[in-house]
């Protein structure tokens, strides 16, 4: 029996109200996060991965909401938090990084005006003494000279320079999770390196947990302990991440790390999954993959339900590979 | 920085010089003042003589070039009819417009701003569907119908508000200023709103508008992902972003409610420049007319370069300018 885990996302439902209609971008997501590990949470463009983030830090934006499923971190159902208890949550305790670092720091307010907030957004501290943990955490991602970065803003940075400095805020204030939104797809591979090496040190050596949103397999390949993978909104499967990425047991899975270009597979074409991604627009029952799927049986109009076929991995497939 | 600002100079005394001759062509095709100001009675001595006494009987270039003289040593040329110098005639009505002009856009700014906010925050609700409705109002009546209307509502059915003049005032460092006395308030308070409902309408939109985009933005969900309270996620993180444009325009509206509070002025006979710039068009009165635009363009241009300052302080990215991002 392993202790309660950090973070238990059980059947999570996010759903957008618009006017054509209700969008499941997040229907019935489940996995847990234990202190100090690393989750990947996979899935292409759509699949709900990044609402799902949204959904942990509270970020959702009507017409989205929660409609259902419990998001329990520490204890605590998130879920049932008011506005002022989640803000005290997000920043301190969860934070999240983004993806486009262009885009995240606010380009008119000075960076050291942007770490200070956040510092005594949640602790009532001196602006001298918040400026002193503003500066250790630009040390801790690897920022020479912090004292005069901290004057610069944003726009004298490069990109890699300002996602180090987003995950510097993130960092601040010691939380227990990271989630962390694709932050290393809009930048260059030598610099993706870099950071995703700085990221696994610094969460390792304070113990922060972190869930990885991506649609890169071999990002997850070599940062995460679990990983969990989504397809249009809906959990697919979940476990060690060795386990996954060597005998995957769902078809979508199983298709998606075929996809990956090998050495391996040189010369031949690659394989691809069939058809699209289907509209999250009035998405019904059964399986949302079973169109696509070479396995797929009159019963996966059914939804299937979520099985253990290992210890330590979860399924949601009637027709698992073997 | 010096470089950018005497080339900015240049060009400010070349729109100068330029506006000038204009009118100076304007004013002299229109007709000949002397025919206004001579009892018709009078003998073609007498007029040549007032002719003569004006300057008038000399070529029109020559005529210019005398203004051009006098502008440069600061001397605008004499009323035709007050005969007093053109320049002491608008300063002395300046101070009165220009205290209606900044009244009208403190009230704008005031108002506009924060109904643009919320408008641009809510736009789906009916506070912020109801304060869009009023922007449109404000943007399609015209401004005499409105004065009319309030003159008609808040002193003849009412009778709260007077309807004409400035009231009492008092003297700022000499200058008569009405919104220190409570008669004045009152008095200025209906031409001042007559003039700000266009400007509140306009940055009404444009906060909204600002306000909509910015909420989008990644900056804004990475403040808010940061546990800030959502006063300084608007007050800070969206409205020195939107604050960059909004600036821009209260600059430039600025000076066209100077230029243009003609209609308020006149409907609500308040003794401004507006009024006086009427008058001597009627009358022929070219060096209160060149002098009047030249007063104003020269407020134009400080205006904008007071604005291009400010908008150096708001947006760290035009401040540093040719500065090269660093890696």
């Amino acid at each position: 029996m392993r202790a309660a885990p950090l973070l238990a996302v059980d059947g999570l439902r996010m759903h957008f109200f618009t006017k054509a209609g209700v969008v499941k971008a997040v229907d019935g997501v489940s996995f847990t996060v234990g202190r100090g590990e690393i989750l990947g949470l996979v899935g292409e463009s759509g699949s709900g991965k990044s609402m799902t983030g949204y959904s942990i830090i509270g970020l959702v934006d009507p017409p989205g909401r929660i409609v259902g499923g419990s998001i329990v971190f520490d204890g605590q159902d998130l879920t049932r938090l008011d506005a002022a208890a989640w803000r005290a949550v997000r920043g301190n305790r969860i934070a999240m990084i983004f993806q486009d670092p262009m885009m995240t720091l606010n380009p008119v307010l000075r960076i050291d005006t942007q770490i200070v907030e956040a510092v005594r957004a949640h602790a009532d501290v001196s602006r001298e003494s918040a400026l002193a943990r503003a500066r250790e955490a630009l040390v801790r991602v690897g920022i020479a000279s912090p004292d005069e970065r901290l004057r610069a803003y944003p726009h004298q940075f490069s990109g890699g320079m300002r996602q180090r400095v987003a995950i510097a805020i993130a960092l601040v204030n010691g939380p227990d999770l990271i989630i962390a939104d694709e932050p290393t797809t809009a930048l260059d591979v030598t610099i993706q390196g870099q950071i995703l090496f700085e990221m696994q040190k610094v969460c390792r050596e304070s113990g922060t947990a972190l869930i990885w949103i991506t649609h890169d397999l071999s990002v997850v390949a070599g940062l995460a302990d679990e990983v969990c993978v989504m397809y249009a909104g809906r959990f697919v499967e979940s476990g060690p991440v060795a386990d996954v990425l060597d005998r995957p047991l769902h078809p979508y899975s199983r298709g998606l790390i075929e996809s990956v270009p090998s050495r391996n597979a040189r010369g031949q074409p690659l394989r691809q999954i069939p058809g699209m991604t289907p509209s999250l627009l009035g998405l019904g029952a059964g399986c949302p993959f079973r169109e696509r799927c070479a396995s797929a049986t009159a019963r996966c109009a059914e939804s299937p339900e979520v099985t253990e076929p290992a210890p330590g991995r979860r399924l949601r497939c009637f027709h698992p590979a073997h | 920085m010096l470089a950018y600002a005497i080339r900015r100079f240049g060009q400010s005394l070349f729109v100068l010089v330029l506006m000038s001759f204009i009118v100076f062509v304007g004013v002299y095709a229109i007709g000949n003042p002397v025919e206004l100001l001579v009892n018709p009675q009078a003998d073609e001595v007498e007029r040549a003589r007032a002719t003569a006494a004006l300057g008038l009987d000399k070529p029109f270039l020559e005529q210019y070039w005398v203004f051009l003289k006098g502008a440069a040593s600061g001397d605008l040329g004499r009323s035709f009819v007050y005969n007093v110098p053109a320049l002491d005639l608008i300063l002395d009505k300046l101070p009165a417009t220009i205290e209606l002009a900044f009244v009208a856009m403190v009230i704008a700014i005031a108002l506009g701003i924060p109904l643009g906010l919320v408008a641009g925050l809510k736009p789906d609700s009916a506070i912020g569907r109801g304060i869009m409705a009023g922007s449109i109002l404000g943007f399609s009546l015209p401004t005499f119908w409105v004065g009319l209307v309030l003159i008609m509502v808040f002193s003849v059915q009412l009778g709260w508000l007077p309807s004409n003049g400035r009231g009492d005032t008092l003297a700022v460092a000499g200058i008569p200023v009405s919104f220190l006395t409570a008669d004045g308030l009152a008095h200025i308070a209906m031409p001042a709103v007559n003039l700000a409902l266009f400007k509140l309408s306009l940055l009404i939109r444009l906060t909204r508008a600002g306000t909509r985009e910015a909420v989008l933005q990644d900056y804004v969900k990475f403040a808010r992902a940061k546990g800030l309270p959502q006063s300084r996620v608007i007050g800070v993180h969206v409205l020195k972003n939107i604050l960059i444009p909004i600036v821009t325009v209260i600059g430039l509206e600025l000076g066209s409610v100077i230029a243009f509070a003609i209609v308020t002025e006149s409907i609500f006979a308040w003794p401004g420049t507006g009024k006086l710039l009427i008058d001597s068009i009627n009358q022929l009165d070219r060096p209160v007319i060149v002098a009047y635009l030249l007063v104003i363009v020269t407020l134009f241009i400080v205006i904008n370069f007071v604005v291009d300052v400010l908008y150096s302080m708001l947006d760290p990215r035009v401040r540093l300018g040719g500065a090269a991002a660093s890696h």
